[in-house]
């Protein structure tokens, strides 16, 4: 369970919460929203990423801010959307650095077989001694899933991980996110902008709009004409499609 | 996708530093050449076209005051490859060098305001234990200071503490060319030949102090370079992986700034040598892993001093212009990197 409880953080000009909500254990969560609504704000606060300015949140009871940062890694794992990468690092190494908080870099043959693992679930085999440099930004964005899925954690954290990807990638991945959290029991949290995707394969979707949490539900419960018009403050046109809810705009 | 396949795991599998033998054996043949070259080199500036015969009485101070020079070489070498290494890798960056936080600047301030407000003769007093001492502790003071007020806090950034280091390196060099335009040109040429960086220059009798202090701090940087592995992803993944950011790049940057200023205080501004030598050592270990390029960069920093002393003095005769022939290829190859990489 993600426990937020009253976190707020305010930049210059606009203020991100009080934030309230409690994300269940399990599944898919999407965060979804207009620009600027605090999404990225809010997930990189969960990932202890970006410090809070008032209120606490907890990860599987733990204290995101007061918990020691090594002992979180091996709860709660947080993908950005862009890194910087370094040269002369292999896919397989990079993987591999997701056993870091077990390991402290000094990988045991158990550490290599689930580094094995992620890397032919994400279908990385044929690349894994491929330097980061030679990958495609696609490839690569795989590469950083499978580090953070390697990392093992309960909660996954990801920062649209769709961007750059096209479609054939993003139902790729998608794919690859479900399983893990249907087959790893992951609990991951993301923050996507396509709609018709989280309605796909989320469990839960998450909507923020001005800083606040307006609505928090199952699928069909946010996917609806009214709701997600006044989310986006546009004319969103939801109907019944052969795999569930679409939005039309 | 078949699940029979997954996570296999057969023997050619593994994430280790090198992704084949023939990188390990390369990496190996290279670093072994690297340091008998190196080694060739400093025994050739030990005893090659020694003025005296060996068993004459008058061998072992010529051979002796050789053996400091080639001391201060290992120093120095020690000193710019490992700091540029780590320097480059926390800041993720590898065209840019620990110079830059100002410290070549605070040196030469300090020599100028020496000879500036007290002369000539106080300057040539100005050496030995306590000036070196006073030397070292003003920059890891000044470094300190930069660093945890910069890095702590609310504007905890370090491209902010580099750019506040640039402009406080051109401040202070403003400052010390200020001063230099007022000297006399004889006070000026004292002072020039000072601030050329070069091992000749450096005392032996500050080894007690320098030697431990700079074995330390590389130890320590030596030990850290799993973490270092970890820090060099960025902020966002060390993060992640459970490294919390702060504490892992102070501390060795405080360790940087040990040697940095060691180095400068003892054979004066190298600026680009360590870059050239880190660059050097990126190009020739093919892997991310510290653990391997630290001593690649170190044998590359040896060899490229040593040889460049040994050619200068005893191939060309041009004694005093080591550095500058050193600094030159340097920034050479700098300008190549740049042009190259086409970006920062």
């Amino acid at each position: 369970m993600i426990k937020i409880n009253n976190a707020k953080k305010t930049y210059d000009e606009v203020a991100i919460g009080p934030l309230n909500i409690q994300i269940p254990k399990a599944g898919i969560t999407s965060l979804i929203g207009p620009n600027g609504a605090g999404k990225s704000t809010t997930l990189l606060m969960i990932g202890r990423l970006l410090n809070m300015d008032d209120g606490q949140i907890e990860v599987a009871g733990m204290d995101v801010t007061r918990s020691k940062s090594a002992d979180l890694a091996k709860v709660l794992t947080i993908l950005r959307q862009e890194n910087h990468f370094v040269t002369r690092l292999t896919v397989r190494q990079l993987v591999g650095f997701g056993r870091f908080p077990y390991s402290s870099g000094r990988l045991t043959e158990e550490d290599e077989a689930i580094i094995s693992k992620y890397i032919d679930f994400l279908e990385l085999t044929d690349l894994e001694n491929r330097y980061l440099d030679e990958l495609s930004g696609g490839q690569r964005q795989r590469t950083y899933v499978a580090m953070v899925l390697c990392q093992e954690t309960k909660y996954v954290l990801l920062d649209e991980p769709l961007n750059n990807l096209d479609v054939a990638r993003s139902v790729q991945m998608m794919e690859h996110l479900k399983h893990a959290a249907n087959e790893f029991g992951r609990t991951i949290l993301m923050v996507m902008h396509d709609i018709n995707f989280a309605a796909k394969y989320s469990d839960r979707i998450c909507a923020m709009k001005d800083g606040k949490i307006i609505a928090f539900g199952k699928v069909r419960e946010i996917m609806d004409s009214h709701m997600l018009s006044s989310i986006f403050d546009t004319k969103i046109e939801v109907i019944e499609g052969p795999y569930g809810p679409i939005a039309i705009y | 996708m078949n699940k029979l396949t997954i996570g296999t795991q057969s023997k050619t599998r593994s994430s280790k530093a090198f992704r084949t033998k023939k990188e390990i054996r390369k990496y190996w043949i290279m670093l072994t050449a690297f340091v008998v070259l190196g080694a060739f080199a400093a025994w050739g500036l030990l005893v090659y076209k020694n003025p005296v015969p060996a068993y004459s009485p008058s061998f072992i101070p010529v051979a002796r005051r050789r053996m400091y020079a080639v001391i201060s070489m290992v120093i120095a070498a020690i000193c710019q490859s490992m700091s540029t290494v780590t320097f480059q890798s926390i800041t993720s960056n590898r065209i840019i060098t620990p110079s830059l936080l100002g410290f070549e600047a605070l040196y030469t301030l300090i020599q100028t305001s020496v000879i500036f407000f007290f002369g000539a003769g106080t300057l040539i007093k100005f050496s030995g234990m306590g000036a070196f001492v006073f030397q070292v502790t003003v920059m890891v003071l000044m470094c300190l200071i930069l660093y945890g007020w910069l890095l702590s806090g609310k504007y905890g950034n370090l491209q902010l503490m580099l750019l506040i280091g640039v402009i406080i390196g051109t401040g202070l060099r403003s400052l010390s060319t200020f001063m230099r335009r007022l000297l006399s040109p004889s006070e000026f040429d004292i002072l020039q030949a000072r601030l050329f960086g070069s091992v000749s220059n450096s005392e032996s009798e500050l080894f007690p102090i320098a030697i431990p202090a700079v074995l330390v701090a590389a130890t320590l940087l030596l030990a850290y370079s799993k973490r270092l592995n970890v820090v060099s992803l960025g902020r966002d993944v060390a993060t992640s992986l459970g490294v919390k950011h702060q504490p892992s790049i102070i501390y060795p940057l405080v360790l940087v700034s040990v040697l940095m200023a060691v180095s400068t205080a003892l054979v004066g501004p190298l600026t680009f040598y360590g870059f050239l030598v880190a660059t050097l050592a990126y190009q020739a270990s093919p892997t991310y892993d510290h653990r391997y390029i630290f001593p690649m960069a170190l044998a590359i920093a040896f060899l490229v001093i040593t040889g460049a002393y040994f050619f200068m003095y005893h191939i060309f005769n041009a004694q005093g212009v080591v550095s500058v022939i050193i600094e030159m290829f340097g920034g050479v190859i700098f300008i190549i990197t740049i042009l190259r990489k086409g970006s920062l």
